[in-house]
């Protein structure tokens, strides 16, 4: 195992990358290392975390705004919104359970370099619709910055969201700042109990094509019902689709009652109440019905219409493949058998047809090699991607080939 | 105007004119697509930065993403300078030719290509005008939500290129939060598609760093935008204070409720009256500062949220607390604000300024921003979209005296270096361009710029594309 370098502030960053560009050394580039194991496996002489760089730097919640060293956990920054009632309205996914047991905390930077976001991401947008300033130090050693501190700025281009995703391949983030917004003051969600994948994937989507701003939409499988926090829910033993609704009280009440006339063609609806609703959707946000497995796991995007299509079409291949349906359809994860590709070549076969992308967020190292990990992209955007790579990393320095070779 | 430089035209381009046109003329199926006359071409020669203006070399309005290819493959070929072209609503010279320029325009490119309701996304060529798009979708109840002041005539893909936004964007974001996936033709003819009907993209956010780009990356041709449910209603109310210091405690103090409303704005007493004598909207003319605060839902809902802001704004002494009443006097109170631009001309030349600052620190802002122009004896009324800190100061100047442009344009250039020092940025919505090209060193560092210029070289290495804009010429030398 590698030495794990902690940097305390930017400067020492800087003076690491640069020793490592003239020792022509890699590095290795992480947070709390909870997503370590998402990626393809590279090898480097040096670990390099943030978790030194830590703590809140500027929080103004009349602003809507909030500043962060790049390792500071997640939790804190959460803890501190929701003393003010605010919240990061992209719900940050926490992977670790699904991962395997963390031994450091997940920071608020990789939260954005991986570019994770939860079910409210259909209604608040991704975590890179909330990123709006950075300090970074690129593949040179060089400190620089791009966005501030105010949530509405066009000044020079859009670095923030250059590094959205880019799980640390193009630079380490040493500061973020975020837009917050304030937590809605109540919420409840309708249950639909029994809906076949496709008959639920059109109940969301009718749902959200209503004027009741649903803040998020999921179905999970039979299998996966009995493994909710819910002891009601996890004992249905039937598919379950879920539909929340958030604002102020009397709102929630009106629009959940309009939409459950609206649905009432999809079968018997119930709605779970504010704490029950908090429960199931703290469980996805945890992807809690996906751990405590090691079985290859699938995150597909499509749109979402296509989403069942999908399913069912790598489920002709690999019939006992199951999946959880995020965002009213269109977003996936799909539990594989432990297969020797983990199902890749069906699983991208499918995605292709309707277009999307599929990351294998969970597997073994010997398939994270074998298979890619990352969406294959097309020739001209492989070549693009190389390039931007090269313009902020020419050295291939940090995170050589965690997404893709050359990259 | 006078302040700034642009390139130099090549000479030896100039004189083979004749010559590349009636290349470019074998590249488009219809003639007509080729505009080389000087009466066809004077209409491309400003954007809305009219103090500039350069007749370019010839313009071309392709009919298809392969006739965009060709025509950049040619142009890369023959080291042509580039200006991609929307509608040329451009405020702050983004569209403005070069001498030795080819003007591309996308405006013949604006069809409706596909919608898709239940997947809330429509496929559109990026030549409609952004109004275009809601109104394609309206029928169904959806609409697509940045709303910059000029949705009428803009384009998507002047939108694209300038990541625009609007009074709606408190709630909704701006484009690079609503756009899923576009085709794009790089400067070498390339075609490329990124995103798509689907979240998030893979791999890098070309999507998230192509937006915004100012048409130096690359032709967006298509694009695939998130399109929304209308809410039930909305409603706008008005808020009068005797202070700005009292309107903008307001609007902290609403945004700190955990109420963020749709939209959020604010007008200090110069602009109220240009904008009441022009629209009639019924603001009141005795008050330093007036807030339009719209939230939307059932009648209900709305009559509740605003019942709670009413509740708000009287803690902070309001003289006029006014909730529309009817759908008439909430289409005046938008009429007023968002024609403030257009009433604003009838009355004097003007230079709109488009920084965003910290929102807490607006009162003292406001008041330095009196203070700079007072300096320069020019006049001064503030447009703000309050929510979100970005400020429209229009200062006031005669276009026909030199000395007043000069001095027009060294009072903007302080305010926006006080809008940068105390914690905000140059530009919110409209853009760098031509206009804040050499104050981007105010707000940026040596090796800020030289990594975003890197990136401009993965796109364009040999800067083809929008030269002469978005970064002071120094760092353009490898033109």
């Amino acid at each position: 195992m590698a030495e794990i370098l902690t940097p305390g502030d930017e400067n020492d960053l800087a003076n690491i990358i640069a020793e490592a560009v003239t020792a022509g050394a890699p590095l290795e580039i992480r947070g709390g290392g909870t997503k370590a194991a998402v990626g393809r496996p590279i090898q480097t002489a040096g670990v390099v975390s943030t978790s030194a760089m830590s703590g809140i730097t500027l929080y103004e919640p009349r602003e809507l705004v909030l500043s962060a060293r790049a390792g500071t956990p997640l939790v804190e920054v959460e803890t501190a919104l929701a003393e003010n009632n605010q919240e990061l309205a992209f719900e940050p996914l926490y992977l670790e359970m699904v991962l395997g047991e963390p031994a450091a905390p997940s920071t608020i930077g990789a939260v954005f370099a991986s570019n994770l976001s939860g079910s409210r991401r259909i209604y608040s947008g991704a975590a890179r619709d909330h990123f709006i300033g950075v300090k970074a130090v690129n593949g040179l050693g060089e400190l620089f910055k791009s966005g501030g501190r105010v949530m509405k700025n066009v000044t020079g281009y859009d670095l923030c969201r250059g590094l959205s995703g880019s799980w640390g391949t193009l630079a380490v983030m040493t500061d973020v700042t975020m837009k917050v917004l304030p937590s809605a003051e109540s919420s409840q969600t309708i249950v639909l109990t029994g809906l076949i994948d496709d008959i639920a994937i059109d109940a969301m989507c009718a749902a959200l094509t209503t004027p009741y701003e649903v803040s998020a939409a999921a179905h999970l499988q039979q299998s996966f019902v009995a493994r909710l926090s819910d002891p009601e829910l996890s004992a249905l033993g039937a598919p379950l689709t879920a539909l929340r609704v958030e604002n102020f009280s009397s709102s929630v009440a009106y629009r959940i009652g309009k939409l459950g006339e609206a649905l009432k063609a999809f079968g018997d609806i119930s709605v779970l109440d504010e704490d029950w609703s908090q429960i199931f959707w703290s469980d996805m946000r945890q992807l809690k019905v996906l751990q405590g497995s090691s079985d290859p796991l699938w995150r597909i995007s499509v749109p979402p219409k296509s989403g069942a299509k999908v399913v069912e079409s790598i489920k002709a291949h690999h019939p006992t493949c199951q999946a959880v349906y995020d965002w009213s359809g269109g977003l996936i994860w799909l539990v594989m058998p432990p297969i020797s590709d983990a199902g890749a070549s069906e699983v991208r076969r499918a995605v292709a047809a309707s277009g999307g992308h599929a990351t294998l967020i969970r597997a073994d190292a010997a398939t994270r090699t074998a298979v890619d990990v990352f969406q294959p992209l097309e020739d001209g955007v492989t070549a693009l991607s190389g390039r931007i790579k090269a313009a902020f990393d020419p050295h291939g320095i940090l995170n050589p080939g965690r997404m893709y070779a050359g990259v | 105007m006078s302040f700034l430089v642009l390139p130099d035209p090549d000479s030896g381009v100039l004189a083979r004119r004749g010559k590349i046109v009636s290349q470019l003329r074998r590249l488009v199926s219809n003639k007509s697509s080729i505009i080389d006359d000087e009466d066809g071409r004077r209409a491309f020669e400003t954007d809305a930065l009219t103090a500039y203006r350069r007749m370019p070399l010839a313009v071309v309005l392709p009919e298809t993403t392969e006739e965009v290819s060709s025509v950049l493959k040619f142009c890369q070929r023959e080291g042509l300078p580039v200006v991609p072209r929307g509608a040329g609503t451009s405020l702050c010279g983004g569209a403005l030719p070069l001498e030795d320029s080819i003007v591309v325009g996308v405006s013949r490119m604006n069809k409706v290509l596909d919608v898709n309701y239940e997947n809330r996304t429509a496929c559109v060529q990026t030549g409609i005008t952004n109004l275009g798009i809601s109104s394609a979708v309206s029928g169904a109840g959806f609409f697509y939500a940045p709303d910059p002041s000029s949705q009428l005539a803009c384009t998507l893909a002047g939108n694209l290129a300038m990541n625009s936004g609007g009074a709606h964007c408190l709630k909704y974001g701006v484009t690079t939060n609503n756009v899923l996936g576009i085709k794009m033709v790089l400067m070498d003819g390339e075609i490329i598609e990124i995103g798509g009907g689907h979240l998030d993209m893979p791999g890098y956010d070309l999507l998230g760093l192509i937006i915004g780009s100012e048409g130096q990356f690359g032709i967006t041709t298509e694009a695939t935008v998130r399109i929304l449910r209308s809410a039930e209603a909305a409603r706008p109310m008005l808020l009068g204070f005797n202070s700005n210091e009292a309107a903008g405690a307001c609007v902290a103090a609403i945004i700190g409720s955990g109420i963020i409303p749709v939209a959020l704005e604010f007008m200090d007493k110069p602009a109220i009256h240009v904008c009441e004598d022009f629209a009639k909207a019924g603001y009141p003319l005795d008050v330093e500062a007036l807030l339009i605060v719209e939230v939307e839902g059932s009648e209900d809902e709305i009559d509740d949220l605003l019942g709670k802001i009413t509740q708000i704004a009287e803690r902070h002494d309001p003289l006029v607390v006014r909730i529309s009443q009817s759908e008439e006097q909430s289409a005046a109170i938008w009429k007023g604000r968002k024609s403030a631009f257009g009433a604003m001309g009838r009355i004097s030349d003007y230079y709109c300024m488009d920084g965003t600052i910290p929102t807490s620190r607006l009162p003292e802002v406001l008041k330095e921003i009196s203070r700079i122009c007072e300096q320069y004896k020019l006049r001064v009324a503030n447009i703000f979209h309050a929510g979100d800190g970005n400020l429209h100061p229009l200062i006031l100047y005669d276009a026909n005296n030199s000395e007043e442009v000069e001095k027009a344009e060294r009072a903007g250039a302080e305010i926006l270096k006080l809008c940068v020092d105390v914690g905000g940025c140059l530009t919110g919505e409209h853009g760098v361009g031509i206009e804040k090209r050499d104050l981007m060193t105010v707000q940026f560092s040596h090796t800020d710029i030289e990594q975003q210029i890197r990136v401009k070289r993965a796109f364009d290495p040999d800067w083809l594309l929008n030269p002469g804009k978005v970064f002071p010429l120094d760092y353009q030398k490898t033109r």
